[in-house]
């Protein structure tokens, strides 16, 4: 964005916010989880099947569900690897969360800082975590569903119900971290694709980190 | 309509009416199956095989005389045998067909979210249509009887017909045909009943068995395959036939209150954001400070 004709280094005097690794990462998660939750909706809703025909047919869709949505697992271990220790919930992120409504509200007068990530997104990345986790356990079970003995039919029906309670959760998520990060928080998709933030954007929305990555506060506050 | 008797009511996975919806069949069909005068002969099997095209397979011995131990995505149909020894010390054989139930509330055309892969007809025969199925399994899910069976190959679920090709073109069932004992019985759901009813009231009176009755389970809304047994209160008897089989829980809780919970839920939340970007619009970033952070 300031990176313009006259400056030859792309990004100069801007701030690194996600790594090359980190953005790989997270579009690896993000795309997989789009294809499960777009086949995922399509067997969800007869209102939805079109979804499926788009993808290449329900069949094509059924088959590649469950190996995506590996995918899908992978990433979320691959980030929980990356970004566990950002993602713990502080002492800031619960006087955070007891003001969300100054957040929600655009009252960044009363909004307690945030440091790398808001809680907000800590909130929606253990969503996330757990969620995967729970459609992990379940999916494995409505992936071979043939090898359930008979016996033990019941277990089809609750996982079926534990798979869908757990992809409604993530999909409440996955509808507020899509809006923010595409219209409620300008230039957030550009940080998460080409990796830089303005300082002023950093300044803005993550004070605590902004101030640690330019030097104006200790790790240990 | 062109295939008369074989206009849909209800359809699987399905966005929008049904052509059948508010046609009504002048009745609807039913096979009886008299336990107490089958003789084992397994007839039936062979006659569904033919009519079918499906290969003989290998029988499996297990000191019984039972083909093999379950129905298969290509053997839709299997005598059970059970060796009974009652509390006189009275020992029996106990042979019931068993193939899909038909059931008026099919659990596996509830549970299946794969649009026409699962119809019932008007008459009541519930048929899978293969070319639409996903693989899924959801239906076996759905089943109280554990009736669909999948083909690991072509990844598709298959189970007893009953012979809607047959029955379409004003045929019986190849199973009723073979019968050669009476025992299987095909016509109206209602004159089947009739029959059924006086069977079990000759036994009653006529014979041992007191406890005679006939298997129309109210649980899934009664089914379009029913039995008379010797003895009513005890189907588990007869090859695990359920007592009071119903569509899972599980299943009517998902294809229930959680569809209509989710679905709002969804619509609520975009509906919730865009109304949150128009009354309090986005984030913008400040500039940052000039001078050296102060720390706040």
């Amino acid at each position: 964005m300031n990176a313009s004709a006259i400056s030859h280094t792309p990004h100069a005097g801007e701030l690194e916010r996600y790594t090359f690794t980190e953005r790989v990462m997270h579009w690896t998660s993000g795309l997989t989880y789009l294809y499960c939750l777009s086949t995922g909706l399509a067997f969800y809703s007869p209102h939805l099947y079109w979804l499926a025909y788009l993808l290449g047919g329900a069949p094509t869709s059924r088959f590649w569900h469950p190996i995506v949505g590996m995918g899908f697992i992978l990433g979320t271990l691959w980030m929980h690897s990356l970004w566990q220790r950002d993602m713990e919930i502080t002492e800031v992120d619960k006087r955070w969360m007891n003001q969300m409504q100054s957040y929600i509200t655009n009252d960044e007068e009363h909004t307690p800082l945030s440091d790398r990530f808001n809680a907000g997104q800590k909130i929606f990345y253990w969503l996330m975590f757990y969620g995967a986790l729970f459609l992990l356990l379940s999916g494995v079970f409505l992936w071979f569903p043939e090898y359930i003995p008979r016996q033990f039919a019941w277990v089809r029906g609750v996982m079926i119900l534990m798979h869908e309670v757990a992809a409604l959760a993530t999909i409440g998520g996955f509808i507020i971290h899509v809006y923010m990060g595409v219209f409620m928080v300008p230039y957030s998709t550009a940080a998460i694709t080409t990796g830089y933030v303005t300082r002023g954007w950093a300044w803005t929305h993550h004070r605590l980190w902004y101030l640690r990555v330019t030097g104006q506060r200790n790790d240990n506050v | 309509m062109a295939n008369g008797p074989l206009q849909i009511k209800a359809i699987s996975g399905h966005a929008g009416t049904v052509p059948g919806k508010n046609t009504s069949s002048d009745y609807d069909i039913c096979k009886l199956i008299d336990v107490t005068t089958c003789i084992g002969c397994k007839a039936c099997e062979v006659a569904c095989l033919e009519w079918n095209g499906y290969p003989f397979r290998e029988t499996v011995f297990d000191n019984t005389y039972q083909t093999m131990p379950d129905t298969e995505w290509n053997y839709y149909n299997l005598i059970r045998f059970n060796e009974f020894t009652d509390e006189n010390g009275n020992f029996s054989w106990l042979m019931r067909k068993d193939q899909c139930m038909h059931c008026a509330d099919p659990g596996c055309l509830r549970a299946c979210p794969a649009d026409g892969a699962i119809v019932q007809y008007t008459n009541g025969i519930v048929d899978f249509q293969q070319e639409h199925c996903i693989g899924c399994q959801y239906c076996v899910t759905g089943c109280p009887f554990n009736i669909p069976k999948f083909n690991k190959e072509t990844k598709k679920v298959h189970k007893c017909t009953l012979c809607s090709d047959r029955v379409g073109a004003g045929l019986e069932p190849a199973c009723i045909k073979a019968c050669p004992t009476g025992c299987l019985h095909f016509g109206t759901k209602d004159d089947m009943k009739d029959l059924a009813e006086k069977r079990a009231t000759q036994l009653r009176e006529h014979t041992s068995h007191k406890d005679a009755g006939v298997y129309d389970p109210p649980g899934v809304s009664g089914t379009h395959v029913i039995y008379v047994l010797h003895d009513i209160n005890n189907p588990e008897r007869y090859g695990g036939l359920p007592k009071d089989p119903r569509v899972p829980w599980m299943v009517r809780i998902w294809k229930g209150p959680l569809k209509w919970v989710g679905d709002f839920a969804i619509v609520a939340g975009i509906i919730g954001v865009a109304a949150h970007y128009f009354r309090f619009g986005p984030k913008e970033a400040e500039p940052e400070p000039a001078q050296k952070g102060s720390d706040k």
